[in-house]
């Protein structure tokens, strides 16, 4: 049947024909689905793989003194950055790899993806500040590791050792909770935004908006061409009222004393210093703050976070003293009171005492005007007396005690002030006499805060001019503050009865000369008027059943000073914890109002200063920190400030503003 | 007969076509190696395609009936060769496949060891006169095709031991396997489909062999290679991206795409057109194949030709395959316009040969 020479049968080469035709069939057809049908969705993921989009991040602004000198900077520093779509699904290895090399954990880098949220194209900030060696790791595993990248970041340069640290506030990134806010609704998670002070307050203004480059890279993740850059748009700038020179001689005055002092101009409200002591060091904030750095920071008793110039509520004492005399004048009642002060009277059945006798002296016949420089306890219990709760809360909440002042920075508390409905509101209490009395020399219920103080007093020596307290030009505010910037615009106008104004404003005078409080705060030559107190912080009663050592909650010493005494260009309000006399705070009042008198006469004297400013040349500073305070009495040993910034120079030179910011880390000079 | 061999009768319209898909193989071979350490292939590529062509025409010379009756001899020393691979081969990336040769240039046995297997089995068959395929006669075939096998698997190249399937179901079907057996050795082979993948396979085959099914699950994994052809393929369109301008081809997305996925990046930068013509031909090249067979002068002839264009097929489906995401990564190069040496002088010789036959067509 089958010979050597038999063909193979055509049929079976016929069905292998078939076979091949089906074949090349079935794959053109499924080229046909993925070229074809399948294009775009290929298409996009090939851009997918070459077109990596980097952000660039926009530098915040910078912010400024009043007269151009620069408050905060910007540095360049480095970044890890994760590209997350280069990242294989099972990314443990690559995690493992990633922690070792930038020496992070590895639970830190899943905390960060998994706080980015779902967002695969949102590339997260892994390391903040890399160091060379981070760098070096990072060009080394571009095959490795494509989903690494490095970012250029400007970073905040704040004043070193927490100078001016409450008002400007410092920056951090977003916080879960915050994003969830309508606030925040715009940002990325990883954003940095204000997250106090200024910096909070104007964020808006200070924040750029970032940009992007759309990069083409190869499977290495090398860029090998740029397809289109979305510039990054800078942050505004921000000009503060805040003066350079009345702040540092704020900072030296206060050195590392607790307590706060404010400064600001009465006939507009523009704040020119702001200090609180404990101070903090924000530049520890613009890297990534370590969580135990943080918790010693939120937990510290001292409370460093606290900005007391508008956050401590506490009583007033003795400064209280000035609104009971406003009002007891108002009332026509303070003008022709007269009363002896034994050191001490009877009210309601209770026996309060004049703080003289604990100089074993008693005051007697005492006038409205030695009620204030003597600062008479007995006169203001009879005032209060007089006057009831309800009226000395209607003059105390007229001049904005009690309430927020509207200060441009955030968090800012109200104090309180008391009165009859205060108490049935809050206590569901009756108020009681008795309480009228403690009122009356700014204790008992009273809270209120140094800035409250400052444009309280700034008002009344004003002739009843009161101004809200605010750090920026509201001139100068873009259009979103409109509502910010015509609210500090706000004059109240009150009126004041001008014979007892004047009676008081003398009276004040009197304090800083000899028979008054504060005769060692005196400042020859200068029209310096003020009003002291001390607040006690624990009732003398409770002290007694406590046991509580005479070092503990010792009084606060307060000041309000002013100069001139009416219609005054400065005030400053003085709040030093623990500082028992009010001519203590009176002393640091004193040298703040001291360098800014010699400001004046320094800028009258040269008229080239404000040009020389202007194109930033170095600033002559005046003598504030040449000449001692010593011809006023003032012990060396309370002007010896630990605070180093900044260094006191030996005779008038030149000052670099530049030197007050904080250098940054020495790694950020290396970096290109 | 000597005197009727003329070149007159070389097929030169199937040395075109051939030529011309080495031609558009050269050109994407240097598309794709243009921005890479390889740059420079192309020209080497040149120079294995004008040694192919040489061998061509030297075996177009050899008498076939020569070769075959002398196939013991080669099958010897191809087996022998294997242990050679074994015992002092070079290890590269795991397996011993290659033998150094001096010159720096790499042997791969395994790759004419096809060749050897053709002609082996069209011999076989081709002395199985006047009878039917006996049950025998395939374990017989089965013992020829399975001893190299066995002995490739064992480098372990499992790609190139299984291009020696479609020569023994080439041989056998064309060979008078009786319909009955052929259901037999279908049921055998399905049943066997477990135990092997049980026993017989090493897990990163097995990953291979599964990952093309689904190539998301891990994309930088094992899957990453199908993936980023898909991409290449599907990003072409109708027309493609255009000559050197394939984002996956020159951002080095596809992996080794002058060799293996070669067709990913032609597919990429000339689209379904491209690729459409490129298959054309193939399918005209593997038709005029099969012509030559059914003009050869005897069944071993035919044999030799049909086993070599079932070589060729499985390649062409495999590879391409592997390309569009129908079959696993299995290293298997796409003839005529992957880059190689061994895979252009395999495929000029197995044309060489099938000239060889052509060229007797008129002796009997």
């Amino acid at each position: 049947m089958y010979d050597r020479d038999d063909k193979i049968p055509s049929a079976k080469l016929a069905a292998v024909q078939y076979v091949i035709l089906v074949v090349i069939a079935v794959l053109v057809v499924r080229l046909w689905n993925l070229q074809v049908r399948g294009s775009e969705k290929y298409t996009s993921l090939a851009d997918q793989n070459r077109i990596r989009k980097i952000p660039i991040l926009a530098p915040r602004g910078k912010i400024y003194d009043r007269e151009g000198r620069i408050l905060v900077d910007n540095y360049p520093s480095v970044s890890a950055l994760l590209i997350r779509e280069q990242m294989p699904r099972d990314n443990a290895a690559d995690i493992a790899k990633i922690a070792a090399g930038l020496h992070m954990s590895q639970d830190e880098i899943r905390d960060r993806m998994r706080r980015m949220g779902n967002t695969q194209n949102t590339p997260i900030l892994l390391k903040d500040d890399i160091t060379p060696d981070d760098q070096a790791f990072i060009e080394a595993h571009r095959d490795e590791l494509p989903e690494l990248e490095t970012i250029m970041v400007h970073r905040r340069l704040y004043p070193k050792n927490g100078f001016l640290a409450h008002l400007i506030g410092y920056v951090g990134e977003v916080s879960e909770e915050d994003l969830n806010s309508p606030q925040f609704e715009l940002y990325q998670p990883g954003a940095v935004v204000g997250k106090s002070g200024v910096e909070q307050f104007y964020n808006d203004i200070l924040i750029g908006k970032d940009g992007s480059r759309r990069a083409v890279v190869n499977s290495h993740g090398k860029e090998v061409g740029r397809l289109s850059t979305d510039p990054a748009v800078p942050g505004h700038s921000l000009k503060l009222t805040i003066d350079l020179d009345i702040q540092m001689a704020a900072e030296e005055a206060l050195a590392d004393r607790n307590g706060a002092v404010v400064a600001m101009d009465p006939h507009t409200g523009e704040i020119l210093a702001m200090v609180s002591r404990p101070t903090f060091d924000p530049n520890a904030f613009s890297v990534r703050i370590s969580s135990k750095e943080w918790n010693a920071l939120v937990s510290d008793p001292a409370k460093p976070l606290l900005n007391k110039a508008i956050q401590a509520q506490l009583a007033p004492g003795s400064v209280f003293k000035i609104i009971m005399s406003v009002a007891g004048v108002q009332e026509g009642i303070a003008q022709d009171l007269h009363v002896n002060c034994p050191g001490g009277a009877t009210f309601y059945g209770r026996y309060f005492k004049c703080w003289v006798t604990s100089e074993h002296r008693v005051h007697g016949p005492v006038d409205l005007a030695k009620g204030i420089y003597q600062s008479c306890d007995v006169f203001f219990y009879t005032l209060a007396e007089k006057l009831g709760i309800d009226r000395i809360a209607k003059y105390a909440q007229q001049f904005g005690l009690g309430q927020k002042t509207g200060i441009d920075l955030p968090q800012e508390v109200s104090g309180v002030m008391p009165s009859e409905d205060w108490k049935a509101r809050v206590f569901k209490q009756k108020w009681f006499a008795g309480e009228t009395i403690s009122v009356g020399i700014g204790q008992g219920a009273v809270a209120t805060t140094p800035v409250q103080l400052a444009r309280a007093i700034a008002a009344i020596t004003s002739g009843g001019r009161l101004v809200r307290p605010h750090v920026a030009f509201p001139d100068e505010l873009p259009q979103q503050y409109v509502e910010v910037a015509n609210r500090e615009r706000e004059v109240k106008k009150i009126d004041l009865d001008p014979r007892g104004w004047e009676t008081i404003t003398d009276a004040m005078s009197d304090v800083v000369n000899a028979g008054g409080t504060a005769p060692s705060a005196h400042l020859p030559g200068i029209d310096f008027a003020g009003k002291t107190g001390s607040a006690q912080v624990i009732s003398n009663n409770l002290r007694k059943a406590v046991g509580v050592k005479a070092n503990q909650y010792k009084d606060n010493s307060w000041f309000v000073g002013v100069t001139p005494r009416r219609n005054p260009d400065i005030v400053v309000a003085v709040l030093f914890e623990g500082g028992e006399h009010g001519r203590l705070a009176a002393r640091m009042a004193a040298q703040v109002i001291h360098a800014w008198v010699e400001k004046q006469r320094k800028l009258r004297n040269d008229n080239n200063y404000a040009a020389v400013d202007k194109e930033g040349h170095p600033i002559q500073l005046s003598g504030v920190w040449s000449e001692g305070k010593a011809e006023d009495g003032v012990s060396d040993r309370m002007l010896a400030g630990n605070l180093e910034i900044p260094n006191k120079p030996q005779a008038p030179k030149p000052f670099e503003p530049a030197a007050l910011l904080a250098s940054p880390p020495t790694i950020a000079a290396r970096v290109h | 007969m000597r005197r009727f061999i003329s070149f007159r009768d070389f097929d030169w319209v199937l040395l075109a076509f051939v030529l011309l898909i080495c031609a558009v193989g050269v050109f994407e071979i240097y598309s794709a190696t243009r921005q890479t350490k390889f740059v420079g292939f192309e020209t080497k590529q040149i120079y294995w395609i004008i040694a192919g062509l040489i061998i061509m025409f030297l075996t177009s010379l050899v008498n076939y009936q020569v070769l075959l009756e002398n196939v013991h001899w080669f099958y010897g020393a191809s087996i022998l060769s294997l242990f050679a691979v074994a015992l002092v081969g070079k290890r590269v990336l795991g397996a011993r496949r290659w033998i150094a040769l001096p010159g720096g240039q790499h042997f791969q046995p395994s790759e004419w060891i096809k060749l050897v297997l053709i002609l082996a089995l069209a011999k076989y068959f081709s002395d199985l006169v006047g009878r039917d395929v006996t049950v025998r006669d395939i374990v017989k075939s089965f013992l020829i095709a399975g001893v190299p096998m066995a002995l490739v698997l064992k480098q372990p190249d499992l790609g190139t031991a299984l291009t020696y399937v479609p020569v023994l179901v080439c041989a056998l079907f064309l060979g008078g396997l009786q319909f009955k057996h052929a259901i037999a050795i279908l049921l055998l082979g399905t049943a066997m489909i477990y135990p092997i993948w049980r026993w017989g396979l090493k897990p990163y085959q097995k990953a291979r062999l599964t990952s093309f099914s689904e190539p998301e699950a891990d994309p930088k994994g094992s899957g990453y290679q199908i993936q980023q052809s898909l991409i290449a393929v599907g990003s072409g369109g109708l027309i493609g991206k255009g000559a050197l301008k394939g984002t996956q081809t020159q951002g080095a997305f596809i992996p080794i795409p002058y060799t293996d996925f070669i067709m990913a990046a032609f597919a990429e930068e000339h689209g379904f057109v491209g690729c459409l013509l490129v298959l054309l031909l193939y399918f005209i090249v593997l038709m005029r194949l099969i012509q030559n067979a059914q003009t050869a002068p005897d069944r071993a002839g035919t044999l030799i030709i049909m086993g070599v264009v079932a070589v060729l097929v499985f390649h062409i489906l495999v590879n391409v395959g592997m390309v569009v995401g129908f079959m696993p990564v299995t290293g298997i190069p796409l003839p005529l316009m992957s880059y190689g040496g061994s895979s252009v002088l395999f495929t000029f010789l197995a044309l060489g040969i099938v000239n060889n036959i052509r060229m007797r067509r008129f002796v009997n």
